[in-house]
This record gives C-alpha cells, structure tokens and sequence, in this order.
C-alpha cells in the first residue's frame, strides 16, 4: 500500500480494497519501524480517529478525492492541540492553539494527519541538520543529508512513510529537499497558499505546497491548499483552477528556455548529464528549446541572504519568553530573561542571521545593505520578466549536486552557496518545481522548472508529461 | 567593511541574544564570513532602481476596520510560561 501514489490511494479507498484506518496503521508502523528521524511528532490518536471518520464518510458515500488518504504535515503549520515547534527548541513548549489555514483545509479535506515533520530549525537551513530534533537522514543513502528545510516531509514521502507531505519553501525548501529526495515538489506563486499560522521566516519570501511522488498527486493536494484566506494579508484574491483538468494536455510546441547562467561552473558535471537528458526528453514530446540569459541570477545568494535575515530578525523578535514557547529558568529580572530564553532557545545558525538581519536593518547600514538588496531584487525580477516574453517554463538544476554526506559543510556560507539555482524565483514571487529526473552516482537529481506567475497549471501539465515518460519518480531507494 | 568583536556584542544586545565571552571570536569571524559575500551587492548598478519590497511588486491589501478576531484569550493564556489575573507574568519591573 506504501508505494501507491494519492490518485492510487484513492481509488483503493473508494473500491474498498482498503479501508482509511488500515492505511494509517499501516503507514503508523511503518513510521515507527523507520530510522529516518523524519518526524517531530507522532500523532497516532488523532490519526486513527481522523480514519475512523473517514471511513465512516467513505461508507456513507460522502468523501471527497482525499478522504482517508494520510499525510505527513510540516511542523511549521500550526496544529490546535498539537506540538508545533518549527524544530526549534524555542518553540518545543508550543502547543498551538489554533490551526494553520492549511491545516483547516486538509482537515476539511478529511486528509489524515500521521504526525508533524522533522525540519531545519524556523525553516533556516539547506540539510536539515539544523533541527533542535536532530538530522533527518535520505532514504536513498543514510549517511546523506536529505536537504531541507522540509527534509522531514522530503523524507517522509521518498521513504514511503507518508503518500505527501507538506512543505514551505522560503530559498529553495521544498524543492531542493524533493530533488535530492527523488520526488515531485511545487512551490506556487507567492500568495497562493495562505501563510496564516505558517510560522514565519522571511514573510515576503515564505511559500506553502506540497511534496508528493507525482505532479499528479501535488494537483489534487494543490486543489485543496490554494486559495484566498482573508486571515493572511499577502493571500491573493484569485480563482483556483482545477489543477487536475489539463494534466492530460500535450506539451507540443512548449517553449522552454536554459538559462545560461544555471549551466555555468559550480554545477556538478553528472547532475548537468541528468539534467539535459531530460531536456532532450521534453523536445522528443515536441518541445523547442533554446537558450536564455538571467545575468543577475548569480546575486540571488547576497540578496537573499540579506532580506531573508532582515525579515528574520523582525519576525523572530516575538519569540521572547513572555507568551509562549520556551522561557529560561529563574530569570533574575526581565532583560535576563529575554536574553536568556533566546539564547538558549535559539540554535547557532538562526542566531546568526537574526544578528546579520539586525545589523543590516540597523541605522547607517541599512542602505547598503537592506534597500540595495531590495533594488537588486527588482533586477532579478525584471530579468524573469524579459525571458518570459520568449519563453513559456525555465529548466535547470535544483541543486549544483546531489545530497551531500551529512556534516559535510562545515561553515553557514559554502552552504548558502548551494541555494544558488532556488533562491532567485523566491526573490521574484515566480512559481518553480522540482522533479526527479535520473540518478547521478546512484543518488536522485531533480530538474527545476520554473513557470511565470499563476502558471501553476501549466508547470503540472508538463511535469505529468514528463512523467508518462519516464519513471523516475517511481523508483524506491532500497529496502523501501 | 567587517565587524570588531565589540560591535557583534552590540548587534548581539540589539536582538536581545548573548554572545559569551568565549564565543564572542568565533562569532564575528562567522558573522564576517557571511558579511564578505554581500560585498558584491555594491558592485552592482541600481542606478534608478526602485526598491522591491513585495515579491509581486504590489501593496498589501487593506479591509474594513472592524472587529474580526473573536476573543481566545483563556486558549492563549493556556499555553504561556506565566499568566495571573488575565495576565502574562514577567520578573517584576517596577519595584
């Protein structure tokens, strides 16, 4: 039953060949019997009477596509009566008392929730080495990272424990954990999915979605997760298409445009193999290739690593011990007991880009350094806006290499470094995807694809293709 | 441009978070390692450039100003270090 994909488990469902709850134990055992560390926490009870209720709806001949169909949730969505921690000590104390607008749509979808998903902590990190709850580890090779900073839901999906899981992707966080994963992972345009309850990182960057085993699985999930939330000013008011309706579409004529920059030195010679034999894959179905150039892409990693600081330093200042989550002990007068609870509450990377983010918001700096990211970031963007003129989707890599040896980066920069293929459509709001595409020393690669706003559809309906061509996506890691 | 380790302290003091003594080197040198990529930010030309604050490049929406949250105040309370009397506890401030 592990290895169905959702559009799988639902027919399964629906025919009765299973019911909800044998699927949950099913997956449930599964999580206790794995070694991956993908979870946070564990949410048997509730799982089990989430199915109870689906099956009974099921039985009724009330459920919907998704009813009864588990999933693992990122624990950075806020989950009433559940720990939601973002994977930070800071948080660890936090039972949330309201749900995300994600969480209210995937309970009102009847989704089963298996547990929280493990990640880098408040969503800072490229390996998910940076949880207060230790590493996750990549199913394809344990003793390989599994990127982040959804490396919980990356590895939760490629190891079978959970059919999808959710993510959020600030810099690349869904889509690099999907490609060094093996796995399908889309982050929409900016504003597509509510942020509300979404614990913030970078709240002009920060994007929900889905990773999943196809793009047909991350269409029937994004039908649930899109959409117009009044609680979150940044949601877009705009209609939500059936995400499923032109999978089936030919991609004949589809004009794809390479980058020249993303094929540049610093990209991994057997990842770039991958990554053009896939290219070939889509002009054998009909689409025409040709060259393109984004020439500010390469300042995508001081800019982001700019805003994102500045956004984290302001948004991370309410975490301070009064009203929730975690509080040092016997504070002797109440600066003690801000600096005390942050320090202790704060892992080493995410102190270190609040204090960049406090230095470059600080006066006589923030001109040279906040607003003159601001200005390079419209660059960026205008650079997108002129290669959509020409092009309908951008490819390339998600990642310089495949997932690297946990522990293998040493210091914060050489791996900001490898976020340079994801950071830059975050800068611009675009929508992007990942999607596995071959192997390169016997670990997945991913191929990105980058779509203009609001392309979802269209991004979906080329990675279905791809997919009725190739079975990447529905290779296992060993044991699996 | 890099930072003394004077300077780390006081950022570190403006997001309320300590830099001990014995860590306060290896930070500003991590801080600095991070400061020396935004170098090439001033290289670049953003002559009439305007600042891109939103990634669609539009402004927030605005509602009505009404009310809209209902109160949770006790669920809120519930979860906090320290509440009294309807109230988040701190030390004391104010002798």
């Amino acid at each position: 039953m592990h290895k169905l994909t959702v559009a799988e488990l639902s027919k399964g469902l629906k025919n009765k060949e299973f019911s909800s709850v044998e699927l949950t134990e099913h997956f449930l055992n599964r999580i206790k019997a794995s070694d991956l560390n993908a979870f946070i926490t564990v949410t048997d009870d509730l799982a089990l009477v989430q199915a109870q209720a689906a099956d009974a709806k099921i039985a009724n001949g009330n459920a919907g596509i998704l009813t009864g169909i588990p999933y693992a949730h990122k624990d950075i969505f806020c989950t009433k009566g559940v720990k939601t921690s973002a994977g930070s000590k800071i948080l660890d104390p936090f039972i949330s008392p309201y749900d995300a607008t994600v969480s209210h749509k995937l309970n009102s979808a009847d989704m089963i929730m298996l547990g929280k998903a493990n990640m880098d902590e408040l969503a800072m990190g490229s390996s998910n080495e940076k949880s207060f709850y230790g590493p996750v580890k990549n199913p394809w090779n344990k003793n390989k990272v599994p990127g982040g900073s959804s490396g919980g839901s990356a590895a939760a999906v490629a190891g079978r424990l959970s059919p999808f899981a959710t993510g959020t992707d600030t810099g690349g966080s869904i889509r690099q954990p999907a490609s060094l994963c093996g796995i399908t992972g889309i982050k929409p345009t900016y504003g597509r999915v509510s942020r509300y309850g979404m614990i913030a990182y970078a709240s002009s960057l920060d994007q929900g979605g889905p990773l999943t085993q196809t793009a047909q699985d991350a269409a029937l999930v994004m039908n649930v997760m899109a959409g117009f939330d009044e609680k979150d000013s940044t949601s877009i008011d705009r209609a939500v298409p059936d995400y499923t309706q032109n999978l089936g579409n030919s991609i004949e004529g589809l004009k794809i445009g390479l980058p020249k920059e993303f094929f540049s030195e610093g990209l991994d010679s057997g990842v770039a193999e991958v990554v053009m034999a896939a290219v070939k894959e889509f002009e054998a179905m009909g689409a025409s290739v040709q060259e393109i150039s984004l020439p500010n892409s390469a300042h995508a990693i001081p800019t982001y690593y700019i805003i994102a600081p500045c956004e984290c330093s302001s948004n991370l200042s309410r975490l301070d011990g009064v009203r929730y989550g975690y509080r040092c002990e016997n504070p002797k007068d109440l600066e003690d007991l801000y600096l005390r609870s942050r320090s202790e509450g704060f892992g080493a990377e995410v102190k270190r880009r609040i204090m960049i983010g406090t230095y470059a918001l600080s006066a006589g700096y923030y001109d040279a350094y906040y607003l003159k990211a601001q200005k390079v970031r419209h660059l960026i963007s205008e650079d997108f806006k002129k290669a959509f003129q020409s092009v309908d989707v951008i490819m390339g890599p998600v990642s310089p290499t495949t997932a690297f040896d946990l522990g293998a980066f040493k210091d914060s920069v050489s791996m900001y470094l490898a976020d340079i293929y994801t950071l830059s459509l975050n800068l611009a709001g675009l929508p992007g995807m990942s999607i596995p595409a071959g192997f390169s020393n016997n670990m997945p690669v991913g191929l990105q694809l980058i779509g203009n706003y609001w392309s979802e559809e269209m991004l979906l309906n080329a990675a279905h293709q791809f997919q009725g061509e190739t079975d990447w996506h529905s290779r296992l890691p060993e044991g699996v | 441009m890099s930072l003394s380790e004077q300077q780390v302290k006081e950022i570190a003091y403006l997001a309320r978070l300590s830099v001990d003594d014995g860590e306060v080197e290896q930070t500003t040198a991590e801080l600095n390692n991070i400061l020396d990529l935004m170098a090439d930010l001033a290289k670049i030309d953003t002559q009439g450039v305007s600042p891109m604050s939103h990634p669609l490049n539009m402004s927030q929406r605005l509602r009505e100003d009404e009310v809209s949250e209902i109160d949770q105040s006790q669920e809120f309370q519930a979860i906090a270090p320290q509440t009294g009397k309807n109230h988040f506890l701190v030390p004391t401030v104010i002798e």
